[in-house]
């Protein structure tokens, strides 16, 4: 992968959100600093859907939560609708997460198990001072019809009595009631089963169109992102391969970490077998890199050249980006 | 083919707090040996129990268990404990979903399969030592000899996975339960996880049951797809003829309901509106009724018998795709 470089931003006056050159560390057991994130650098225009894909330990998740500063980062801006967050402190940063607002993967746990979903999704206006009582409420039977709920049969129910796709709604609700600019989803269906992951996707459309929001979805699976996409991002051990759209992604991959990853996904078709270029191996540790390109020890292409230098995102054309020295026809 | 495994008009029921459950409803399902067959469903649709239970492993006074197993002509139902437990490994084996919590977390890894090598097969704990690295290198672990003295959570998910399928080959099972095998797993690992599965019962001429939710897992690793929905198999086809000739509208929906690369970008994807049965009421009508697009008033009086196409196409609904 890897690569560095800001090819990929777009000069738009303002983005709803610009990350450049964002760097988070962790500490490893040793005292040494392990990069998690290691320079990434992206930008979402306003109703734009950006998806992060990328294997278990590749930084997504990470990258999502140094962007909503829930981590601290090490270097790098983050400016969310023309503020820069990472220098904000206390009451500062406070004011500015209303814009902000996230989704988790587990929605079960991410409910307060004592709380009644009226009030779980009440909270945050109550916390911000939203509106008279009265006009909470609405707020709140409006939320909950949106997301496919009926406010009369789930309100005073507590989130055990629901099921995980049902939580998972509470949550979206939850999420919006601030009325913020940019979601945050990191991985939201993929504790769900096949059948209810595409009620949830087809909910993040319709609440994206009508709220005029801005997504960040993080997911490892690239098929469930191709379909709600505009712009898809490919990590790997914290660096940025590959960004594209997501029909350049799925029809021709110009990483081979993409391809790989694309020629992973099961087929739901038993006459088409055996397409697969599967890739071996697992990604190498993040606190000792591979030199040059990170992907480079399990790549099929690689040389000596992608040991020696960091390949840079390079334009593509068409709005598509790749950090490859060699990349496919 | 011969018979390997038999489950005749199989009803688990649980003792709740909310009465009677019943999650699986009269399932027949017979199991040639070396065939791969698929149990495909959505959370609650039995398909888990369904495996448990036939592998003998939910028992004790709150199970109530009607019908019939057998293996190889053998009635599994009637064992006692110490009876089912001989069976265990050397006939049949199981692979479950989250290696972390299947593995022992206080014991390397090398002395986790003496328990099947040594008490099981009675070897010399030497041979057992090299048996297992044998089987490591069987299932493609990257360096045996390290990974033998390593303990579980020092190793990654897919890692665990190949650790878990190697003891679960150890005795040379004649049928392998694989219950949701790579769902924990990332889609690379999880290629490499299908990749292995499929040469094993190859090279081992074992059956293999996998129980996923995911269609697209099954799709290019069995013969054979049973489609199980409220605790009742509703379509049981060969793989090809499922897809090709697919007869419950429920099976279509899941289908449709999959992300898949090829599918034209910024189309909605067709979800499946409603919830399953209650699976403590009686059933008086089609599970999917409710749910379904085609229903009518038949579909929701009466019970639909599992009906079979001609060619071992079996189906549980009154007005298939494509007629009868």
């Amino acid at each position: 992968m890897a690569g560095s470089g800001k090819a990929h931003l777009r000069n738009t006056a303002d983005p709803v959100l610009r990350v450049e050159d964002l760097v988070v560390e962790y500490g490893a057991a040793n005292g040494e600093k392990v990069q998690a994130v290691s320079g990434v650098s992206l930008d979402i225009i306003a109703g734009e859907t950006l998806s992060v894909v990328g294997e278990s330990g590749c930084g997504k998740s990470t990258l999502a939560k140094g962007i909503l500063q829930l981590i601290a980062t090490a270097s790098g801006s983050v400016v969310i609708n023309g503020q820069e967050i990472t220098k904000l402190k206390g009451n500062e940063l406070r004011e500015a997460r209303p814009n902000m607002q996230m989704i988790f993967q587990d929605s079960i746990s991410s409910l307060d198990p004592h709380m009644k979903v009226s009030a779980l999704i009440e909270q945050p206006l109550k916390v911000w001072n939203r509106g008279t009582e009265a006009e909470r409420k609405a707020k709140v039977n409006d939320l909950l019809q949106s997301v496919g709920l009926d406010p009369e049969v789930v309100s005073q129910r507590k989130p055990t009595e629901f099921s995980g796709g049902q939580c998972q709604r509470i949550s979206i609700a939850r999420a919006l009631a601030l009325e913020p600019k940019l979601l945050v989803c990191d991985e939201p269906v993929s504790s769900l089963d096949v059948s209810i992951q595409a009620q949830i996707l087809n909910i993040l459309q319709d609440m994206k169109e009508r709220y005029g929001l801005s997504l960040l979805f993080i997911s490892h699976d690239l098929s469930v992102v191709r379909t709600i996409s505009d712009r898809i991002v490919v990590m790997y051990l914290g660096k940025i391969c590959e960004v594209a759209t997501p029909a350049t992604l799925s029809e021709k991959p110009r990483h081979h970490y993409t391809h790989a990853l694309v020629s992973s996904v099961p087929i739901p078709d038993p006459t088409k077998k055996n397409r697969r270029a599967v890739l071996q191996g697992e990604p190498p540790s993040s606190t000792n890199p591979p030199s040059g390109c990170r992907f480079r020890t399990r790549c099929p292409a690689a040389t000596e050249l992608c040991a020696n230098e960091e390949p840079q995102l390079r334009d593509m054309g068409g709005g598509d980006f790749v950090a490859c020295h060699h990349p496919r026809a | 083919m011969s018979r390997l495994f038999e489950i005749e008009n199989l009803e688990i029921t649980f003792d709740t707090a909310r009465g009677p459950l019943t999650a699986v409803r009269g399932v027949s399902l017979v199991i040639n040996k070396g065939e791969s067959i698929g149990i495909v469903g959505e959370s609650g649709s039995g398909k888990t129990v369904m495996s448990r239970a036939s592998m003998g492993l939910l028992r004790g006074r709150r199970v109530k268990r009607t019908g019939s197993v057998k293996l190889e002509g053998q009635e599994l139902l009637t064992l006692n404990n110490d009876e089912i437990r001989g069976l265990w490994g050397t006939k049949m084996a199981m692979i479950f979903q989250d290696p972390m919590t299947a593995l022992n977390p206080v014991r390397r890894v090398g002395s986790q399969f003496n328990e099947s090598l040594v008490k099981r097969l009675g070897m010399s704990k030497e041979d057992a030592s090299k048996r297992t690295i044998e089987l490591l290198t069987l299932v493609r672990m990257p360096e045996p000899e390290k990974v033998i003295a390593k303990f579980p959570h020092q190793l990654s998910g897919g890692m665990r996975q190949r650790v878990m399928i190697a003891m679960a080959i150890a005795c040379n099972p004649s049928l392998l339960f694989a219950d949701e095998p790579t769902t924990a797993l990332d889609v690379t690992v999880q290629a490499q996880v299908l990749e292995l599965l499929g040469d094993l019962r190859e090279k081992l001429n074992m059956a293999m049951v996998i129980v996923t939710h995911d269609l697209g897992v099954v799709a290019g690793y069995t013969d054979r797809i049973a489609v199980m929905y409220g605790g009742e198999i509703v379509e049981l086809a060969t793989t090809p003829d499922l897809f090709a000739n697919t007869k419950m509208p429920y099976t279509q929906a899941l289908m449709e309901s999959i992300p898949r690369l090829d599918r034209k970008i910024g189309d909605r994807l067709p979800a499946i509106g409603g919830t399953p049965p209650d699976p403590t009421l009686a059933r008086t009508s089609c599970g999917f009724a409710d749910r379904c697009t085609f229903a009518t008033d038949k579909c929701r009086t009466e019970h639909p018998p599992l009906t079979d196409a001609g060619n071992g196409h079996m189906y549980r609904c009154f007005f298939p795709l494509g007629g009868k």
